[in-house]
């Protein structure tokens, strides 16, 4: 008798638990005290207006080839997925991503400007809609530096000045532009220059000179715990992870501003979601992406909001108290000199200039 | 049977129903097969279905190749006429035939695909299919021609031969390009070539793997096989607490471990104070020991200690220790005794205990990204790569057959040598 009460029981829970099914959405990001900033921003008061109940999942990092596995088994899981820019243009050119038609499916600024005049060059694919702009950049050890703190990217290259271990990334992307310009190459010419096998050699030639005092890092924790343990004098890492361990862990840490390298993070949603699932992630966007939404992130991580109309919002940190303003990336004072992710670049010579850059590694 | 001669019977011998007992002994056989084959053909199915045609279908990618012969039909047939030898463009049936697959394709929106998977092969081919799509949009197949030069305005590419003949030279649907990319050549249109020196890597990182592979099975062998001999020479209640301290960093995250080897070996790390303060190394001169090879040897090897350790304390627990006595009581010296008695008899744990460790190893991806630096890394680390990042599937599938059948040529000289029956897990 028991036995058939608790089948019965967990048959109706099964019930239950597909009849919620219905009002609930996967959200694909990073983990963290990222999807934490979202969580509080968007997840939060969405589910509190809607009562459709939000599932976190952090596989952002394998977005793109989990789409696509998705994909070829005609079983997509996921409604709306947070991918870098990068990524987005990949996941609109193997068609596994939805086109979005911006004006329409996003909301206007308050003062009327339609979505894509607000979020203006940022649209950088028709499936993306940009949430955030973060940027990599240096972050320095202040004690370790004595009376002359490093004002330019090109420290990075400067060891007699600033003797000790540097921490770069282990991918070519930023790294080859910053090595060109210190090497000399005026801003416009970077990229030309980089499209072609000279330039590409004298970008690894200029990165030779410090290849001995390179650690590479490939996780973003890793250059704030280089940082911290005081194994190296700067490092390079996402403008948020320098926030965390000057402001909240107040480590002697400062940040290189100059020539930071913007990147953009922000959603897409799946190809071949059903009509439902697509109205229901339509839905969620059109809340999580407008101006007032976009600025309430920023009170809970330093990335800057992407539409321009959310700037002026951006006020405290909700917990810390401090004017999130001069710690955005876009702040007119650190964005004095920047790079933007050149993405039609990569697109076109990621693989041909990381086979290079393997290779050279290696060497 | 020498049975039915001894009774003087004739003719075939029959079972108590009367059938010939042949017959009948075969068909309780097969009744028996067949119960045992429903007895296991959940797990059979369960293996064939998640393992066996799972990676059958990843292996195939290495040379399936259909995209471009799929997208673009016409051209490709078109093509066939055209030799880039000749130094000239294609003629206007190509242009043609390029322009209506290409609006069926930005239709079905698949254009981008095939320039991603073309740009594997040529650099610029992704964005010069992005970028003419736009325009090739608006192009009406049946009544703008002609298209040749209409193309050439679109993107001066198009009238470079370059791109011709790199689309000529992957329509074919079964391609030996992935491979030959894996072993740092390349397909290209006059005939396989090595790639330029400065972009080979994929072969210095397989003989790498292979290497540093060798040296963590023989760094394993070395540490676990006293650990082994103690535990299995001990009283059992000692040997079960010891045998907790093998097992504890086994039931650990694997990357809760690594990321500890980090804190020891870094230069401001644990084991570097120690040498300092001992007044071993200089301040300014404290030791390189991680985010190299050194880092992944020693992390790999903590790691994988215990899949060599548990196989030969297994063994070792079945020599019975009377054989040495016997063995030093007829003479023998404490190390011939080991060497000929003891060691001989431990092997099958020491083979097991190997091949676990080097297929493992051969494999690793995650620690040697953590601590490998740039000279640490496997070819497991490309792969990834290829799969989560480059989506170019077709050349990690190339990489991971090279690497199963470099196992499974190994697995076989093994066998040659030592002979696999001497293998026990326990």
């Amino acid at each position: 008798m028991k036995l058939t009460n608790s089948l019965l029981a967990s048959a109706a829970f099964a019930v239950l638990a597909g009849g919620a099914g219905a009002q609930e959405m996967t959200i694909v990001s990073w983990g963290g005290a990222y999807s934490k900033s979202q969580l509080r921003a968007y997840h939060e008061p969405y589910s509190e207006m809607t009562g459709i109940t939000i599932i976190n999942d952090d596989s952002a990092a394998e977005a793109v080839a989990k789409l696509r596995a998705m994909n070829e088994a005609n079983n997509i899981t996921w409604d709306v997925v947070d991918v870098v820019a990068a990524d987005a243009i990949r996941l609109c050119d193997e068609g596994l991503a939805m086109e979005i038609d911006h004006d329409v499916h996003l909301a206007p600024a308050p003062d009327g400007t339609t979505a894509s005049e607000d979020f203006g060059d940022l649209l950088v694919s028709d499936c993306f809609i940009p949430q955030i702009v973060y940027s990599t950049t240096f972050g320095y050890r202040t004690d370790l530096v004595g009376d002359n703190p490093p004002t330019e990217v090109c420290a990075l290259f400067d060891t007699e000045t600033w003797p000790g271990k540097r921490a770069i990334e282990k991918r070519p992307v930023a790294n080859m532009e910053w090595a060109l310009l210190c090497d000399g190459v005026p801003f416009s010419e970077v990229y030309d220059l980089l499209a072609t096998d000279e330039g590409q050699d004298r970008a690894l030639a200029k990165l030779d000179t410090i290849k001995d005092d390179v650690i590479w890092w490939s996780a973003g924790a890793d250059t704030p715990q280089l940082l911290a343990d005081g194994e190296i004098v700067l490092g390079s890492t996402y403008n948020g992870r320098l926030f965390s361990v000057i402001e909240e862990q107040k480590q002697p840490v400062e940040i290189l501003w100059d020539w930071q390298m913007f990147d953009l993070d922000g959603w897409i949603i799946p190809a071949g979601l059903s009509e439902e699932r697509q109205k229901r992630a339509l839905d969620y966007l059109y809340f999580a992406t407008d101006t007032q939404r976009l600025a309430d992130q920023a009170k809970y991580i330093s990335y800057g909001p992407a539409r321009k109309s959310s700037a002026p919002l951006v006020g405290k940190h909700a917990d810390l108290g401090i004017d999130m303003a001069p710690h955005m990336p876009t702040d007119p004072e650190n964005a004095k000199t920047t790079f933007l992710f050149n993405y039609e670049f990569w697109a076109d010579y990621r693989d041909d200039i990381d086979a290079k850059w393997q290779a050279w590694l290696a060497k | 049977m020498t049975n039915s001669s001894d009774t003087a019977q004739s003719g075939p011998m029959l079972a108590a129903d009367g059938t010939p007992l042949k017959k009948s002994l075969a068909r309780s056989l097969r009744n028996q097969k067949m119960r045992a084959l429903a007895l296991i053909a959940p797990l059979l199915l369960f293996i064939l279905i998640s393992f066996i045609f799972p990676i059958a279908s990843m292996l195939f990618r290495s040379v399936e190749n259909t995209i471009v012969a799929d997208i673009l039909p016409r051209t490709v047939v078109a093509l066939d006429d055209w030799n880039a030898d000749g130094g000239q463009l294609p003629d206007e049936s190509v242009y043609s035939a390029f322009v209506s697959d290409m609006v069926e394709a930005i239709e079905a929106k698949e254009h981008t695909k095939l320039g991603t998977r073309l740009n594997y092969e040529q650099t610029g081919m992704s964005s010069l299919f992005r970028k003419s799509g736009r325009q090739i949009r608006k192009l009406d197949p049946e009544s703008d021609g002609p298209f040749k030069e209409k193309l050439i305005d679109i993107n001066a590419e198009w009238g470079e031969i370059k791109a011709w003949s790199t689309i000529k030279a992957h329509s074919v649907r079964l391609t030996n390009g992935y491979f030959l990319n894996a072993v740092d050549m390349r397909r290209t249109p006059e005939g396989i070539k090595q790639q330029p020196e400065n972009k080979r890597i994929l072969v210095k990182l397989f003989w790498r793997t292979l290497a540093m592979s060798l040296i963590i099975t023989a760094s394993c062998i070395a540490l676990g096989y006293p650990v082994a001999w103690i535990l299995a020479n001990l009283p059992m209640r000692t040997a079960n607490l010891l045998m907790i301290l093998v097992l504890l960093p086994f039931w650990t995250s694997l990357l809760v471990r690594t990321s500890a080897w980090k804190v020891m070996l870094q230069q401001q790390g644990v084991v570097n104070d120690v040498l300092v303060w001992l007044g071993v190394v200089a301040d300014e001169s404290r030791l390189v020991m991680i985010n190299n090879q050194f880092g992944t040897i020693v992390a790999m090897t903590h790691i994988l200690l215990p899949f060599m350790i548990l196989p030969m304390y297994s063994v070792m627990t079945t020599i019975p220790p009377s054989y040495l006595r016997a063995a030093k009581s007829l003479g023998a010296t404490n190390w011939t005794a080991f060497r000929r008695v003891y060691l001989p008899q431990s092997v099958p744990g020491i083979g097991a205990g190997s091949i676990l460790v080097f297929i493992l190893s051969i494999g690793y991806y995650i620690t040697p990204e953590i601590v490998g630096g740039t000279k640490g890394v496997f070819i497991s680390n490309r792969i990834a790569y290829h799969i989560s990042y480059s989506l170019n599937w077709g050349l990690a599938a190339a990489l991971g057959t090279i690497l199963l059948v470099a196992v499974l040529i190994l697995y076989w000289a093994y066998d040659k040598i030592v002979g696999i029956d001497n293998v026990k897990l326990g």
